[in-house]
């Protein structure tokens, strides 16, 4: 395994066959549920790495893994030449970690949360306090710096954990969901902020999201996990090229679908539906037909809203069979 | 079907990195204490004062039954001196174990388990702010105690000993309640169990209980701090026994920290 390891200087983190599955329930209704079920991902140096797949897929599982936070029935992980299966206490030496959570931090002021968490990723006093001036100023935090945390709005105290993780510099960055909530202008600074450390030391960044949107603007490559797998594996461009040519017709109505007209019964068996939002995949010069029909019929007086798309990681998702109806929560 | 990235270009990168240094136990230990104590400024009332006036509610209540003569004297240093020590057991141990139960349901330990940062100084920095959020606390309500029952003041220096070492053992118990229930309910209702035989059991003059009250009592480590400083409202104290008060004291905050440090790495790694 070691060999295997220096073989792969260029990888940041390499994880093989990860296992893990625990108990739910107790006595006799209790099942056992597989998290991973034998996940396998090599994540490069530098790179922006994307996680992406719906609530229970495994995600949250794999980064507890790489964070040293549980271990793995089965499997190996190495970053950056260490084994974290075997030594979980290296993780923190190695990456910071940006959990969904700030409980341990709502009720200190911005300035001393990030000041803290400096010290404890073992810096100095007189560093940690320059390691705080330094990413305050850079986030555009000092406005807010002698604010508590918990009283801040979602992006603010989103944005105010962002920059406790980048403290005490690690190279890797394990992000889960860094932007939720944020307004763009925050999510700027977030992804300024990790491009000028990729630039300056060639830091990694495990990205876990939901926000297709966002993956595909920011990631180099992406994971799909469903069921505890790594179903694909890309850069967004590559994975989207699975459904080239297709278009998404989205339609919303106004209130119930007029099912009575033959098209849209027709429609509506090939139809992914969410509410009153319909989804259908189709050749662009059927997408384009498929319009013409429906706004040019009766079905154009229930009709709400329309548009085509080119496809989106979500449209790949779908196409590789994931369980879900979609990514979105 | 597992799909699994190509291999890519190779690029010059030595390996394995060389680690970060990990935070010492001391420094870390302060920058916890610093951080917890300054959530004083936001929970000043949970923290400093609802402890606070529900001792002196006691007192003023206790002083309607227990009178300020002669033989009520060992009544009144039980009253006075469980009264205050009652604050450390609010805090130090009710309001600790909901804190850490709070922080272990909502996956808020991940925090500090993702840092390179020793067990002990995460449970014995909160711990010691929490025992320190107890001193104003305790000082009113042992110097108001004092007038109320016309104690002597002489001798309240030992607070200086009673409340570090009584904030250890009920901290120590606190944490480890808070760390070790599986559900921050089990946290919050063993935190209010500890607290109320603290209460019960500390207030009410131990003379006036039966036999095997006096058993419970002497199970509680709140028990000794409470014996510690009333024996030092006497006109000669028996120094000695406030000594082994105060070392019992000591040793169930060495045993209760050193539990609640292995319930907090259990904790902040659990499968």
């Amino acid at each position: 395994m070691r060999r295997e390891f220096l073989d792969n200087e260029d990888h940041c983190c390499t994880v093989r066959d990860l296992a893990k599955s625990y108990r739910s329930g107790r006595g006799t209704k209790a099942t056992t549920v597989q998290a991973n079920a034998g996940i396998s991902l090599e994540v490069r140096r530098g790179e922006v790495f994307g996680l992406l797949g719906p609530n229970g897929a495994g995600k949250s599982t794999l980064v507890r893994q790489l964070t040293g936070l549980l271990r793995p029935d089965s499997g190996s992980i190495d970053i950056l030449g260490h084994d974290i299966v075997r030594h979980p206490e290296r993780a923190s030496r190695l990456l910071a970690y940006l959990g969904q959570e700030s409980t341990a931090l709502d009720e200190l002021t911005v300035s001393l949360a990030v000041e803290t968490t400096a010290r404890l990723r073992g810096l100095g006093q007189a560093q940690a306090r320059d390691a705080r001036d330094a990413v305050l100023t850079e986030l555009a935090l000092e406005p807010i710096a002698d604010r508590t945390l918990g009283r801040l709005s979602g992006g603010q105290r989103r944005l105010a954990c962002f920059a406790t993780a980048l403290v005490g510099e690690r190279p890797l960055l394990v992000l889960d969901e860094p932007t939720t909530g944020m307004d763009p202008v925050a999510r700027r600074a977030v992804w300024a902020a990790v491009d000028r450390r990729r630039a300056a030391s060639g830091t990694t960044v495990l990205l876990v999201t939901h926000n297709v949107i966002e993956a595909e603007t920011v990631l180099d490559r992406v994971a799909v996990v469903d069921e505890g797998r790594v179903i694909a594996c890309d850069t967004p461009g590559g994975l989207k090229a699975l459904v080239d040519g297709d278009v998404r017709l989205d339609l919303v109505w106004r209130e119930e679908a007029p099912v009575g007209l033959p098209l849209i019964a027709e429609l509506a068996g090939r139809a992914v539906m969410a509410g009153r939002r319909w989804t259908v995949r189709a050749d662009p010069d059927q997408a384009r037909d498929l319009v013409a029909q429906v706004t040019a019929g009766p079905a154009f007086a229930a009709l709400d809203d329309f548009s085509l798309s080119t496809p989106s990681l979500e449209d790949v998702y779908l196409l590789l069979g994931g369980r879900h109806e979609g990514l979105a929560k | 079907m597992t799909v699994t990235a190509t291999a890519a270009p190779t690029r010059p990168a030595p390996v394995p990195a060389a680690l970060a240094p990990s935070a010492a136990l001391l420094p870390s230990l302060g920058a916890v204490y610093r951080a917890q104590l300054s959530r004083a400024r936001v929970a000043r009332i949970p923290l400093l004062f609802v402890a606070t006036f529900q001792s002196l509610g006691i007192m003023v209540m206790m002083r309607g039954v227990v009178g300020t003569g002669p033989g009520d004297a060992g009544a009144a240093r039980d009253v006075v001196a469980g009264s205050s020590v009652l604050v450390v057991a609010f805090v130090a141990l009710n309001l600790l174990a909901q804190y850490f139960g709070r922080l272990r349901a909502s996956g808020g330990l991940d925090h500090y388990a993702t840092l390179p940062v020793p067990a002990a100084s995460v449970v014995l920095g909160t711990a010691a702010a929490y025992a320190s959020f107890t001193v104003p606390g305790v000082l009113v309500t042992a110097a108001v105690g004092c007038t109320l029952f016309t104690l002597a003041w002489v001798h309240l220096w030992i607070l200086v000993l009673v409340v570090p070492l009584s904030g250890a053992a009920l901290a120590g118990v606190g944490a480890a309640c808070g760390l070790l229930a599986n559900r921050q309910e089990i946290a919050t209702l063993l935190g209010q169990l500890g607290m109320s035989a603290a209460l019960l059991l500390g207030v009410l003059p131990a003379s006036h209980m039966p036999q095997g009250i006096q058993w419970m009592r002497d199970l509680l480590p709140s028990t000794y701090a409470v014996d510690a400083l009333a024996r030092t409202f006497a006109a000669r104290p028996d120094w000695s026994a406030v000594g082994l008060d105060l070392a019992v004291c000591a040793a169930v905050g060495v045993v209760s920290l050193a539990l609640s440090t292995w319930a907090y790495r259990r904790a902040a790694t659990r499968t």
